[in-house]
């Protein structure tokens, strides 16, 4: 029996593999969700017939208050709440994880100095940072506090002793000096672990946040890893892992697309308001247009690239943008959506909030594919977008220096559709809008792109 | 060799096919995955079940049913919302 089980849990490990496999494409990734949640369903089977249940109310009940919580929320959620939603979940698994761990040290609450007692610590340690990191990070994306970055003096010194704290604690609790009570100690280490979680989240704020949601994403897997050592699963260790590297690899791209170190999000408290001299801004002339002038710019060229950015997202401006796609590919026109990395609240969300109104994924470009194009391009069509096209990181000198950006200026005509001069995240003025080439399209986003639909569409 | 040995062997193994195959996973498709991910993790519902079955005493097992609860809410919920999502990426 005890081989069958494996040979499940083993089979489940694989289809997780391979359910991620077929995330690589758009046409097979709802096929491959389907698969890692049979070979979830697997691993449930398997453990249920592994387990000696008792009683199975308790779980029942457990099973039937988190189903209905994560159906309804499921369903519910608006798609700009993405990275809140991921968040949560994110804490949940976290905190899962952390009490799979403490339900073990409860068990054997005197376990000694010893790998195990080391391997519970860890996880209820990386669960508990998990928990209270993302219940922080939720509250801070869904605006019930400020999404600003909280700084003190000597935050850094704190958390450096946090963590000795958390070190030396755990000594105790495990009896490596004697003398102390281990489930006394234990109970302060799980509280010292939880305020390294809020400690971890509160000096990163702003534009920061989707390397936060993706390095707590990160944790949620490692800390289910660390529950597998706790009780001895290979399938929580091999899914722990999967979903480990995955937030890695997430957390690597959007340093990447700010141009900024783990290290530098993490200590630098940047985002939100930063020092500069802002008294210049929206100072210089500038060429404007209106709805009108811009159907005229758009309806008789070739090709058209569209910047959004996430004041596009802010307005539920989105389907007007893909109506006026369509009416301009209607008339000829080669319509792209050029998508920067960190166009969004968390990594990819840009492309979800398109894809919800209608754009089909092929038309759908990545930075790299599509910035030598620019030079080709007729006309920029940017909505609500400013850091991730500014010139100045070019600039060595310039706050933003070295950021990957989209080089629209490129193009042979740049519409800037946006609600002022104001600047993006990073505080600083964008030489883009003064271009002789460009023409500002001021406005809210949902009604000038509603004017420019009718605009487009009375085009002779 | 002992079980930590073979879980670490297993995990770094793991966590490097994990790299393979999440490297190649298109920007677009970054939130679905992130969702996705997520709801593996839920993994943790089979530790919970574990630790739910064998528990002694009201505080663990009103712990392990917490636990069920919020690796439950993973699972469901994030299977449900990241099929909700992929079922949006249409080609026209």
């Amino acid at each position: 029996m005890d081989t069958m089980v494996e040979v499940i849990y083993l089979l489940s490990a694989t289809l997780f593999v391979v359910g991620l496999k077929r995330l690589q494409s758009p046409a097979t990734a709802r096929a491959g969700n389907a698969i890692a949640a049979f070979a979830m369903f697997l691993a449930i089977v398997a453990t249920v017939v592994d387990t000696e249940i008792l009683t199975w109310s308790g779980i029942l009940i457990g099973v039937a208050i988190g189903g209905l919580v994560g159906g309804i929320t499921a369903r519910r959620v608006e798609m700009t709440d993405m990275p809140q939603l991921v968040g949560i979940f994110n804490g949940f698994g976290g905190a899962a994880s952390a009490l799979v761990a403490v339900a073990e040290f409860l068990g054997t609450p005197t376990i000694g100095v010893g790998t195990t007692g080391v391997t519970i610590l860890i996880g209820t340690a990386i669960g508990g940072v998990t928990f209270t990191g993302s219940f922080l990070a939720f509250a801070k994306l869904q605006g019930l506090m400020t999404g600003d970055p909280i700084t003190f003096p000597g935050q850094n010194i704190l958390n450096a002793l946090l963590f000795l704290g958390v070190l030396a604690v755990g000594a105790m609790t495990l009896g490596a000096f004697g003398g102390q009570d281990p489930l006394t100690m234990f109970y302060v280490f799980c509280g010292l672990a939880m305020l390294m979680g809020v400690l971890l989240v509160i000096p990163i704020g702003g534009a920061d946040m989707p390397v936060v949601i993706s390095l707590l994403n990160s944790y949620s897997g490692l800390a289910a890893s660390a529950a597998g050592f706790v009780i001895g699963n290979m399938v929580l260790i091999i899914s722990g892992a999967l979903v480990g590297a995955s937030g890695l690899i997430l957390t690597q791209l959007m340093c990447k697309g700010m141009n900024r170190s783990l290290a530098n999000v993490a200590f630098g408290g940047f985002g939100g308001s930063a020092n500069v001299d802002r008294s210049q801004i929206g100072k210089r002339p500038v060429k404007r247009a209106d709805a009108e002038a811009v159907a005229l710019e758009l309806g008789y060229v070739n090709s058209v690239v569209v910047v959004p950015g996430y004041g596009l997202a802010v307005a539920q401006a989105q389907h007007e943008l893909r109506k006026v796609g369509d009416l301009l590919e209607e008339r000829g026109v080669d319509v792209k959506y050029a998508v920067h990395p960190v166009a969004g609240r968390m990594p990819g969300h840009m492309n979800v909030l398109l894809a919800e109104a209608d754009v089909s994924y092929d038309k759908l470009y990545d930075l790299e594919e599509v910035n030598d194009d620019f030079s080709n391009t007729d006309v920029v069509l940017i909505v609500g977008a400013n850091d991730v096209v500014n010139p100045a990181a070019r600039d060595p000198e310039s706050i933003i220096a070295g950021m990957p950006i989209l080089n629209v200026d490129k193009a042979r005509r740049v519409i800037v559709m946006k609600r002022s001069l104001s600047p993006g995240f990073a505080g600083i003025d964008n030489d883009l809008f003064y271009m002789d080439n460009t023409l500002m399209f001021f406005g809210d986003a949902k009604e000038q792109m509603s004017e420019l639909v009718r605009e487009v569409r009375d085009l002779p | 060799m002992g079980d930590l040995m073979i879980g670490l062997y297993v995990f770094v193994l793991a966590t490097l096919a994990g790299r393979e195959v999440i490297t190649k996973v298109p920007p677009t498709l970054h939130t679905p995955l992130m969702s996705g991910a997520n709801a593996v993790s839920g993994i943790a519902i089979v530790g919970a079940i574990v630790v739910a079955a064998k528990a002694d005493g009201t505080l663990q097992t009103v712990l392990g049913i917490a636990a069920i609860a919020m690796a439950t809410v993973n699972v469901i919920g994030g299977f449900m919302v990241t099929d909700r999502m992929l079922a949006m990426f249409r080609k026209r």
